[in-house]
């Protein structure tokens, strides 16, 4: 190895070690026999049997999960709208207007986007004396916040790829909905299904919005964690820790593959 | 194409844009402990005039951006490094190096920021190794200090300032440096003298990734900071919920968003730029 490329090895293992050591210790801990998270005390698995029954917990990862599928969905179609408004239409009166509003949720710091959705929600129950806030409010909050990222994708695939391709269907006397399912669906269907990932996993680990607007009888997974975690270290957190790093890998592993082999 | 521009057109306009302009109005009512919503709906800037009268507003102001800045400094000196090194690897090699820089952010932000709890604690692993190695005798509380929230913000936001940094350092033509080196710039002049000022939209992009974010920050600075650690998402969260004050949350709220109009439109412009750059 030359001096620079031992350098460069170097400065990569500081920083994979910085990002991965806290995560392998909480791996680790999971196996802890004591309650304690500092001292390892021998291996064992009760906190894994504690977890699974823990019945708040498993209530709570259950609703996350319903409410990260709908919500997902619910992105991914209003996001691949929006794309597609963005990459196809030039103009249309109020495309400024829809352009950032389309973006804006992401660059929104999170607290200013919980107390706004929340004050709509109060608006409309004084007005309309609805919904209850609960699994509808935050399957709305969570779908707003996440339009941005499917639609992101979906414009940056639409800009990227040949339109010749919808023009020859046209030509060929397809309709423009028989195009557009043909032809263009196709080829962003992998950004659309990116999306619609991200948008779940932003779902799944949201904490600050669902605080605002889920009420008092709603509790998801991230409230229920951090309303154990602010109490102090609990082994529980670290065996639910363990599990969502192995699914997130796994499905990482998974969709490389699944475009690898595409290629 | 009508109902496919008005449906999320519709949607975000109800669902973001109406909210927007509710915290505005909230934030000119005044505070009524007594009815529910806490708010009288009115024309006053009791709330604002709170916000700069009050000195522990203002210090949480101050200490947000002094915190969001510096990490995102600190970001920068690890993430370059990084990005550099990634890009410098053989082609085959970089989306392994580069999953690994997202792998975390797909795994829950909760559990990251938990995962240094323990590790920050009294007699915590970093404690302990402190004592034990003998580079520090009393080396005190981490947990519960700036100290803390700073490495919770560089470590939960580092794959942000990796990822844009990579991107313009992957297309950095080697030619050119080839060329500095033939006129006789040495790699460390030719190094900012080319590839600095060529990666700045990356630097910039990372920045403002890493800054924005941060500067409204709840969980970090609640889950490792301590009560002398000051932000302003936080100042915002205990208004809300702790104190109840719904007007002066929202005027936190619109104070937080006027602040960063300036480096989300700098980002904007930014993205912009590259983007046409690509086509």
């Amino acid at each position: 190895m030359t001096g620079r490329a031992r350098l460069a090895f170097g400065v990569l293992a500081f920083g994979y070690a910085f990002l991965y050591l806290p995560i392998a210790l909480v791996i680790i801990y999971s196996f802890n026999e004591s309650r304690l998270v500092t001292v390892w005390s021998g291996f064992s698995l009760k906190w894994w049997h504690a977890l699974f029954a823990n019945e708040a917990m498993l209530e709570a990862a259950w609703l996350s999960l319903r409410i990260a599928l709908v919500s997902a969905t619910g992105a991914a179609l209003l996001g691949l709208a929006a794309g597609y408004a963005l990459a196809r239409a030039p103009r249309f009166p109020g495309r400024t207007l829809f352009g950032s509003l389309v973006v804006a949720p992401m660059v929104m710091p999170e607290v200013v986007m919980g107390i706004s959705m929340l004050l709509l929600f109060v608006g409309s129950e004084r007005l309309f004396g609805g919904p209850d806030r609960g699994f509808l409010t935050i399957v709305v909050a969570h779908t707003t916040f996440s339009i941005a990222f499917v639609a992101i994708v979906v414009q940056a695939r639409l800009t990227d790829f040949d339109r010749a391709l919808e023009e020859a269907a046209m030509d060929l006397g397809a309709t423009p909905w028989v195009t557009f399912r043909t032809v263009t669906l196709p080829l962003i269907a992998p950004a659309v299904g990116s999306g619609w990932l991200l948008a779940f996993t932003l779902s799944l680990d949201d904490l600050i919005l669902t605080q605002f607007v889920a009420g008092a009888q709603s509790q998801t997974l991230p409230m229920r964690v951090y309303s154990s975690v602010r109490l102090g270290v609990d082994p529980q957190i670290n065996v639910l820790a363990t599990i969502v790093v192995t699914v997130a890998a796994c499905a990482l592993i998974l969709s490389g593959w699944l475009t690898r082999r595409k290629v | 194409m009508r109902f496919v521009i008005g449906l999320p057109f519709l949607w975000l306009g109800i669902f973001f844009l109406l909210p927007c302009l509710l915290v505005l109005a909230i934030s000119l009512g005044t505070y009524a402990p007594d009815s529910v919503p806490p708010v009288e709906l009115g024309l006053s800037i009791k709330s604002f005039a709170l916000l700069f009268s009050d000195g522990l507003y203002l210090a949480a102001w101050l200490s947000s951006l002094r915190i969001a800045a510096t990490s995102t400094l600190v970001a920068l000196l690890l993430g370059y490094p990084m990005a550099y090194a990634i890009a410098r690897t053989a082609p085959n090699r970089r989306p392994l190096l580069l999953m690994l820089v997202v792998l975390p952010f797909w795994t829950s932000f909760l559990i990251r920021i938990y995962a240094w709890m323990g590790l920050l604690a009294d007699n915590g692993l970093i404690d302990q190794f402190l004592r034990w190695s003998g580079l520090v005798s009393n080396p005190g509380t981490i947990l519960g200090t700036e100290w803390a929230v700073h490495l919770g913000i560089v470590y939960a936001y580092l794959p942000f300032m990796v990822l844009p940094l990579y991107a313009t350092l992957e297309k950095l033509d080697d030619s050119l440096l080839e060329a500095a080196a033939d006129l006789g710039a040495k790699p460390l002049a030719a190094f900012f003298t080319v590839t600095l000022p060529l990666s700045l939209p990356g630097i910039v992009a990372g920045c403002l990734l890493v800054f924005i974010p941060a500067v409204g920050e709840f969980v970090i600075p609640d889950l490792l900071g301590g009560t002398e650690t000051l932000m302003i998402g936080k100042v915002l969260w205990d208004e809300f919920f702790t104190n109840g004050d719904w007007p002066l949350a929202s005027a936190v709220a619109v104070c937080l968003l006027v602040l960063l109009v300036g480096p989300i439109a700098i980002f904007q412009r930014n993205q912009a730029r590259s983007l046409e750059k690509r086509t």
